[in-house]
């Protein structure tokens, strides 16, 4: 296993407690979520379910943080 | 006892929306992304001025990708993050162009098309990373786990808990569903590499563990046990 704590352990076999998203559902939703947080909106009362899948989902997770993060750039940039 | 949290994977209905080439452009687009879909929509050199700027703005993105990932890939030279990156842009760029017609206009025409270039670039990155590596499918041992910040009886917990998965790994999971869970939840398989090796997709593997997930959780409950958040109080 990749972390040694158990509780993080536990934490990825049992996932999210809470309703979520499947992957694909989280793609197609990814940009609008992005742009809500970005603009300091409430992007998780706007997307129920998102914050959750990416909490179970480590890619998913990653290509969030990835997008938020380029958007982030680019508006600091205009 | 209290009853179990019912999580599910739930699908968001896709909004509909004209066809890509006769899409008529929605007065509420911003319009920068109006000038992007009137240009991608239109013939000749406009049309192929505005691939080669859609191909550029995904090979931003992709580059912007791999160098967040390319320390975790220290086997990897300059010239394969920039293969990784080209290649990502590539793909990107026919996904984007094949689905046109689903940009419904929800964010920026740009932040849309990075998450293709982003997807591309992490998913053969993380393939990249797995190349020629035998996949662990069968779980380690949880006594070589450490509890942090717990007194003695939250850790008699954590050790019933994990008996209990441990357990129901084995006699209450699906053979699948077993081989799902394992490997990217135990030991750190990514799902992109585990859907190639099995044939399957991120979406299919996602809704196993989900399954699996679930299932853990009412052999939980069954039992008497929970953990942190993962039973609804009554």
């Amino acid at each position: 296993m990749e972390d040694r704590d158990v509780k993080d352990a536990l934490s990825r076999v049992l996932g999210p407690a809470e309703p979520e998203l499947g992957c694909d559902a989280c793609f197609d939703e990814l940009d609008r979520y992005v742009e809500l947080e970005a603009a300091g909106a409430d992007a998780d009362a706007a997307i129920p379910g998102l914050r959750a899948h990416f909490e179970g989902c480590p890619a998913c997770r990653e290509e969030h943080e990835s997008l938020l993060a380029l958007v982030r750039g680019d508006t600091e940039r205009r | 006892m209290s009853a179990l949290a019912e999580a599910t994977v739930f699908d968001v209905e896709p909004l509909v929306v004209a066809g890509s080439t006769a899409r008529p452009i929605e007065l509420t687009l911003d319009p920068e992304s109006r000038e992007w879909l009137t240009a991608l929509g239109s013939v000749g050199v406009l049309r192929d001025d505005a691939v080669a700027r859609l191909h550029a703005l995904l090979l931003h993105a992709a580059r912007f990708e791999v160098a967040r990932r390319r320390r975790a890939l220290p086997h990897l030279r300059g010239d394969d993050f920039d293969d990784i990156a080209n290649q990502a842009a590539d793909d990107a760029l026919v996904s984007v162009l094949r689905r046109l017609g689903d940009f419904r206009g929800a964010s920026r025409f740009t932040t849309w098309a990075y998450k293709f270039a982003l997807l591309e670039a992490a998913v053969k990155l993380r393939k990249r990373a797995w190349q020629g590596r035998e996949l662990p499918l069968e779980p380690e041992s949880w006594t070589a786990f450490a509890s942090t910040d717990v007194g003695p009886q939250a850790e008699l917990e954590q050790r019933a808990v994990i008996h209990a998965i441990e357990h129901a790994i084995h006699e209450v999971l699906t053979p699948h569903q077993r081989t799902v869970l394992v490997a990217l939840a135990l030991n750190g398989v990514p799902i992109d590499v585990l859907a190639d090796r099995l044939g399957s997709n991120r979406n299919a593997l996602y809704k196993t563990l989900h399954d699996a997930r679930r299932r853990l959780r009412r052999h939980l409950d069954d039992c008497g046990l929970a953990v942190d958040g993962t039973r609804e109080e009554e």
